[in-house]
């Protein structure tokens, strides 16, 4: 995959092949779809462009700590997570920019539905994503999630990735 | 029912009914003899620094407004229009001269003093001259090291008098720095399907965290090559009035001078050299505490301030007997330089809050209980014995002592409002 070449239906495909990952439960390979130098964070409600050392993120993942996330979820002893919530992640109004460039930055809408014990809790948002290409592959650089809620209440936790 | 315990100091035996956790009467008697009689924390200083800041709080299931009025004084207003109730301040923090309610548009200043209305006509000459059309402030409201407080019972006691040996443990916060603490922005505001009690046990309970938070401590392990088993070890104190606290070594690192290897060597420098400057001030001894021990304190009923991996303030109340609102604050020595303070909120958020690698976790443990208290008729009592025959100089930080005092209060005002035959329900 040539940078020039990629389309924003190559984009999509990516993270909706992001999305099937997160919901198939193969959370290693969702940490392989990041860059070495990956990153994966959500700032305070309301606040999404937060200076991390002023507030406390929800999440503010370097590429060792979302490798630990991801590996911490599938233990049995993630007691949160086990057995397993039910989850469903859909992607929309997505909007690509910088296509051609080395550093491709796509925001999109996403609601995630998540299950468990008969309790369905619903987490919207945007995402905001730097992906590049290398080796013909696309890569997530960074991924920031941005939450639209009032509090985190009634779901009283992000346990899942989102 | 007699009481809602079952102390057996000969026998070693403490018991607490489950019926507590699921009962809308008690939750009305909670309220009445608990929420609208202790001291609660409302916020802390370093949140409103200007003249004109303010902040909206619920506290003890009132609406609040928490604003440092055009005098410099600190006041927690009640954010209803004395007029006909409307919420005034409808943005959840600002600066501002005046609260406007927008329905009728009255007005006041930021101490809550009436300043107009349209039409004044209509009302007498003498309207308003014994401040029954301002915004009502909460009578009590007092501080300590910054923290502070409301109370709704205008005959409590001070609060001073309320912390008892909590203060201690403020103390020890306060000491870590010398230009003040202040609260970091983004309060964690989320919730838990359970009891609120069961919050306030889990938040100083060493004994489940080995068990619970297998999998953070596992992560540590993997960091520090040097450490070999993992432990917590220290005691519990019950602190009078219901409060508590457990006191302890743990094997993570504490941005106030314990150093671990995840950590750069210049951070270690750093960390050396604020020890160096603490055993100054105080002393050897005192340093060593303030800089290498972990205390997870409980403020009765509802205050939770954990001195641990960071500073976490933490205040809950219940909507019903099963749900429960939590508000979670972040604590940092104000003149931190920034390298620190990312290391220091890095370490937060692995561990604590609604993201965290743990906090979760608690949260799942808390609504199981929850759930399997409907067995409650069949089912009736909570064990909380551990450590109980022990005595007092040999308590471990993983014994249930600082659970027990807060429940002996619980019990007592209780069985206090049932005696007076007292109830809102």
């Amino acid at each position: 995959m040539k940078v020039e070449n990629i389309t924003k239906e190559d984009i999509t495909e990516f993270l909706y092949k992001e999305a099937y990952i997160l919901d198939d439960w193969n959370l290693k390979e969702w940490a392989s779809l990041f860059t070495d130098d990956g990153t994966y964070k959500i700032p305070p409600l309301g606040r999404p462009n937060a200076d991390p050392k002023e507030a406390i993120f929800f999440v503010h993942d370097d590429r060792e700590r979302l490798q630990h996330r991801a590996e911490r979820l599938l233990k049995k002893e993630a007691h949160v997570e086990y057995p397993h919530s039910t989850t469903v992640r859909n992607y929309h109004n997505i909007m690509v920019e910088n296509l051609g460039s080395e550093i491709i930055t796509v925001r999109c809408n996403f609601t995630t539905y998540r299950t468990k014990r008969e309790v369905i809790d619903t987490f919207v948002g945007y995402n905001v994503y730097n992906i590049i290409p290398i080796n013909s592959e696309l890569w997530i650089k960074n991924k920031k999630v941005v939450l639209k809620h009032d509090s985190l209440r009634p779901h009283g936790k992000i346990s899942l990735i989102l | 029912m007699n009481s809602y315990i079952f102390d057996d100091k000969v026998n070693n035996e403490f018991l607490v009914n489950r019926t507590v956790f699921t009962d809308r009467e008690v939750l009305a008697r909670e309220r009445a003899e608990i929420f609208s009689k202790c001291w609660l924390f409302i916020g802390h200083e370093s949140e409103v620094p200007e003249k004109g800041d303010y902040k909206r709080k619920k506290v003890g299931g009132r609406n609040l407004i928490l604003v440092r009025s055009h005098d410099n004084e600190i006041r927690a207003l009640y954010n209803t229009c004395p007029h006909r109730g409307a919420l005034i301040a409808r943005e959840n923090e600002g600066n501002s001269r005046v609260f406007r309610c927008f329905y009728h548009a009255w007005s006041f200043k930021n101490d809550g003093c009436l300043v107009g209305m349209p039409g004044n006509d209509a009302y007498p000459e003498d309207f308003n001259n014994d401040g029954s059309k301002n915004m009502k402030a909460v009578n009590r409201f007092e501080s300590y090291q910054g923290f502070l407080f409301v109370n709704f019972d205008d005959n409590a006691i001070s609060l001073n008098e309320y912390l008892a040996g909590a203060k201690e443990y403020l103390d020890l916060i306060a000491d870590q720095s010398e230009s003040g603490m202040e609260v970091l922005g983004g309060v964690q505001e989320y919730s838990v399907r359970a009891n609120w009690k069961l919050l306030t046990e889990n938040s100083a309970d060493l004994y489940h965290g080995l068990p619970t938070h297998k999998t953070y401590f596992d992560i540590k392990q993997e960091q520090d090559p040097d450490l070999k088993k993992v432990g917590l070890f220290g005691y519990g104190k019950d602190l009078g009035n219901g409060h508590g606290v457990v006191e302890y070594r743990a094997p993570w690192g504490r941005p106030i001078a314990q150093w671990t290897p995840i950590w750069d060597e210049n951070l270690k420098k750093d960390m050396e050299r604020m020890k160096e400057r603490l055993i100054e001030k105080f002393g050897e001894e005192r340093a060593s505490r303030i800089a290498d021990w972990n205390r997870n304190i409980v403020i009765f009923p509802n205050l939770v301030i954990n001195d641990i991996m960071a500073i976490t303030a933490r205040t809950f109340y219940p909507t019903s007997p099963g749900y429960l609102e939590s508000y979670g604050y972040s604590l940092a020595p104000k003149d931190e330089n920034m390298v620190h303070r990312l290391a220091r909120n890095n370490n937060f958020l692995e561990f604590l809050g609604p993201g965290g690698f743990a906090t979760p976790d608690d949260n799942e443990a808390l609504e199981l209980c929850q759930e399997a208290y409907n067995n409650n008729l069949e089912v009736q009592w909570n064990d909380v014995s551990r450590g109980m025959k022990r005595d007092a100089e040999d308590i471990e930080g993983t014994d249930e002592l600082q659970m027990r005092s807060f429940w002996r209060e619980f019990d007592r005002r209780i069985q206090e409002s049932m005696r007076k035959g007292a109830s809102k329900v």
